[in-house]
């Protein structure tokens, strides 16, 4: 039996590594769209335009636009004299944000009354909209507590030195600067393995259908069984060479840290990968042709990654879909990607993720087995 | 070039997509799902985040400032621990976002008037939750420490005024700041992108792996004619999707339409021969369907995902990625669909986006035209 074996994995490399295309294939998407998905995702936010309407003109008003304009956050691009200057700005895309502070601000802080910051900003990319206002929030929540401050400093100074307080005091765990890079380069690692490892797969034994070739390995001596382990064995090795290769990148181009164990990750990374043959191995029992392939594992591939906690935290989807993730493989890889690089967690805390991959890996790749003896009978 | 030699071809192709009932399906289906699938799997509204409390103090005060964080739509205390190592093994398993560690002498510091100092352990591995987690934990406490303040010098007869400082945030074009109605419009150019290149990429790979393209060629059919009439049809089945596509985000997730709707099927039109010309590249350049399936994947999903302003904003990426944003056609048709549906420009002014997509769609369609002449040459 090895020795079939071995001379199927020798055709199957000679096959993958033959054509210069294919070769580029196995190695170029996954590095180009690392280093794309690199410096393109992120959900940080930086030097948002932003014009300001100041009809105050007030010590206070001024203070508060300077609190503004002074983070990394917002660039303060116009100061505006009308206020039917902010519809067409903001229509026009110039700035992002408006910032307006009506006449008598100064004056309802003095007497204690609510002074409202009016906030205009446009919600087309309601991402940015949303960091914008919650950071307008905070800068306004530092502007009122330091002006109450001050007031009462003016009012009852010897109290104040011996006044009671609450501080909060923050400390941002595994990613202190807030990279969004340091979020999206671990999760890139496994949806581009999840990509490579499924279609690569599917398309190798369609390709053998679709030219007819499968039914000449049939007629050897070769069994169903050792033909499927000659077909993945390759992918396995090549998917596992595909993540140490952007693990690496996301190491030492992106400089995200790696604090957990290699082994872990590439335990991970090795059950993450057999469930991936297994849908691989599925998709191809039930295409004809690679076209076909091809669709079908983008069926399963748009919602895997979706659902994985990819881009968005799960616990912000709906109930229902949040029960659909548990299926997706991707979510437990991710998890034992993040934990890796960036929480520097071992077993002990990712072994629920083993387990779950280990056994989705098991079922997918027991129905893939069965179902391709089917369909070769 | 002859009307019903045209016919003839795209007949041809029509009753091969018809005869293979799996491609049918997706035609309809996938852009249904990916509607679907965005819709409802992606929200940036981050509300409810889990976090674990360990109240070392235990009093009426440490009550009093949960009960404010309790009473926040961002925060769900999901847990109660009693000592360190569980609170972290919490966060480092992902069951909490954050710990807030209440020191034991909380209490006690506040009558005594001094600093209690109240501590929130982050998961900043996600960057974007840990913001809003810091904003609004932050403002939570500010406002119990005001209150305390306030509360403290009434007691000893100074009525200070408090500083109520409200930010009043409008969101234009995107009242409720809903995600669907920011992602589903860039949703149609993902669409477009799958049917126009990946589709008809792997069609024509295939006539010519299978040699059927030359057959094709050796009729007295011209080159201009078997091009045409290979992608009418698909131009034809992608604009039947941009309308389902359409129909769906206005009636089922309510997204609003502000726009003409003649505008919607001109930049259509446009993106459509944009992509359909980028397939029909491809397939000539890549000979076997696994590449053309990877560069199509490369060259036209992978941009129209990361690099049109769909999720990511452009202007927050690194200078050089906004350069290379420019160069791709599904940046402006993303940023047409968002104006269209979202801010209802007028079509006069929409030329900054329709007439980059009209010189692309020009140069590569030309470019294809040419390609396809040179491999049969």
């Amino acid at each position: 039996m090895l020795a079939r074996l071995k001379q199927l994995l020798i055709k199957e490399f000679i096959q993958v590594f033959r054509d210069k295309r294919t070769r580029f294939v196995l190695f170029g998407p996954p590095i180009i769209q690392m280093l794309i998905f690199g410096y393109a995702a992120t959900f940080e936010i930086r030097h948002v335009r932003t014009v300001v309407l100041d009809q105050d003109h007030s010590q206070e008003s001024r203070d508060l636009i300077s609190r503004a304009s002074s983070t990394p956050y917002f660039d303060v691009e116009r100061q505006l004299t009308d206020q039917r200057q902010i519809p067409e700005i903001i229509d026009r895309g110039d700035a992002v944000v408006a910032l307006q502070i009506n006449a008598g601000f100064a004056e309802n802080l003095r007497k204690g009354q609510t002074a409202p910051v009016q906030v205009i900003v446009d919600g087309t990319n309601s991402n940015t909209a949303l960091i914008a206002v919650g950071y307008l929030g905070q800068i306004a929540g530092v502007f009122a507590q330091d002006y109450q401050h001050d007031r009462m400093y003016r009012i009852a100074p010897q109290w104040v030195e011996r006044m009671p307080q609450v501080q909060l005091e923050q400390r941002p765990w595994y990613n202190p600067d807030l990279r969004s890079r340091w979020f999206f380069v671990p999760g890139v690692i496994g949806s581009l393995t999840l990509v490579l490892v499924t279609t690569l797969t599917a398309f190798a034994v369609v390709r053998e259908r679709e030219i007819g070739t499968l039914e000449q390995i049939m007629v050897t001596p070769i069994r169903p069984f050792e033909f499927i382990l000659g077909k993945t064995l390759p992918f396995f090795l090549i998917g596992l060479l595909d993540v140490s290769l952007i693990a690496t990148i996301g190491t030492f181009w992106f400089h995200v840290p790696f604090r957990g164990q290699i082994a872990v990750l590439f335990t991970g990374a090795v059950l993450f990968i057999l469930c991936m043959l297994g849908v691989g191995l599925l998709i191809s029992t039930v295409s004809s042709t690679q076209q076909q392939a091809m669709v079908t594992a983008f069926f399963f591939i748009m919602p895997a990654i979706t659902f994985s906690g990819f881009g968005f935290p799960i616990s912000t989807m709906p109930p229902w879909l949040q029960y659909c993730t548990y299926l997706s493989p991707l979510r437990y890889f991710l998890v034992v990607l993040r934990g890796s690089y960036l929480k520097g967690v071992g077993m002990n805390v990712l072994w629920p993720q083993m387990l779950a991959m280990g056994a989705l890996g098991f079922a997918l790749l027991m129905m893939s087995v069965l179902r391709f003896h089917k369909a070769l009978d | 070039m002859r009307l019903t030699r045209l016919g003839a071809v795209a007949m041809k192709e029509l009753t091969q997509i018809r005869r293979d009932v799996r491609s049918l399906i997706i035609v309809v289906v996938m852009p249904v799902i990916l509607v679907l699938l965005f819709g409802y799997g992606v929200s940036l509204d981050l509300k409810h985040l889990p976090v674990y409390v360990y109240d070392r103090d235990g009093s009426q005060q440490s009550q009093d400032l949960l009960k404010r964080f309790r009473a926040s739509d961002y925060f769900k205390i999901a847990g109660m621990v009693n000592n360190d190592p569980e609170l972290v093994r919490a966060i480092d398993a992902g069951n909490a976002k954050m710990g807030l560690v209440i020191p034991w002498d909380f209490s006690q510091r506040l009558r005594d008037g001094r600093t209690a100092q109240v501590q929130a352990l982050i998961d900043a591995s996600d960057d974007n939750t840990a913001n809003v987690l810091i904003g609004y934990s932050q403002s939570v406490v500010q406002g119990y420490s005001s209150d305390v303040q306030l509360d403290w010098l009434h007691h000893r007869g100074q009525a200070i005024q408090p500083a109520p400082l409200r930010v009043e945030a409008r969101t234009w074009y995107n009242e409720d700041l809903e995600s669907s109605a920011f992602i589903i419009p860039g949703v149609l150019a993902l669409v477009m992108s799958v049917i126009g290149a990946f589709l008809t990429s792997l069609t024509i790979a295939r006539e010519w792996e299978r040699g059927s393209m030359e057959q094709l060629i050796s009729t007295p059919v011209t080159p201009l004619e078997i091009m045409l009439g290979k992608l009418i049809p698909y131009f034809v089945i992608g604009m039947f999707d941009v309308s389902l596509c359409a129909g769906l985000a206005l009636y089922w997730f309510h997204v609003p339409f502000r726009g003409q709707f003649s505008t919607l099927l001109l930049s259509s039109a446009l993106f459509m021969i944009v992509v359909l010309s980028l397939g029909f590249l491809i397939s000539v350049i890549a000979k076997n369907q696994l590449a053309a399936s990877q560069i199509a994947l490369l060259a036209t999903f992978l941009p129209a995902f990361l690099l049109s302003g769909f999720l990511y904003a452009i202007e927050q990426m690194p200078g050089v990625l906004q350069v290379i944003t420019r160069a791709i056609p599904a940046r402006y048709y993303v940023s047409v669909l968002k104006k269209i549906f979202l801010k209802g420009t007028p079509t006069s002014l929409l030329y900054a986006d329709l007439v980059p997509l009209t010189i692309f769609a020009l140069i590569l369609a030309a470019i294809a035209t040419r390609a396809f002449h040179k491999r049969l040459a």
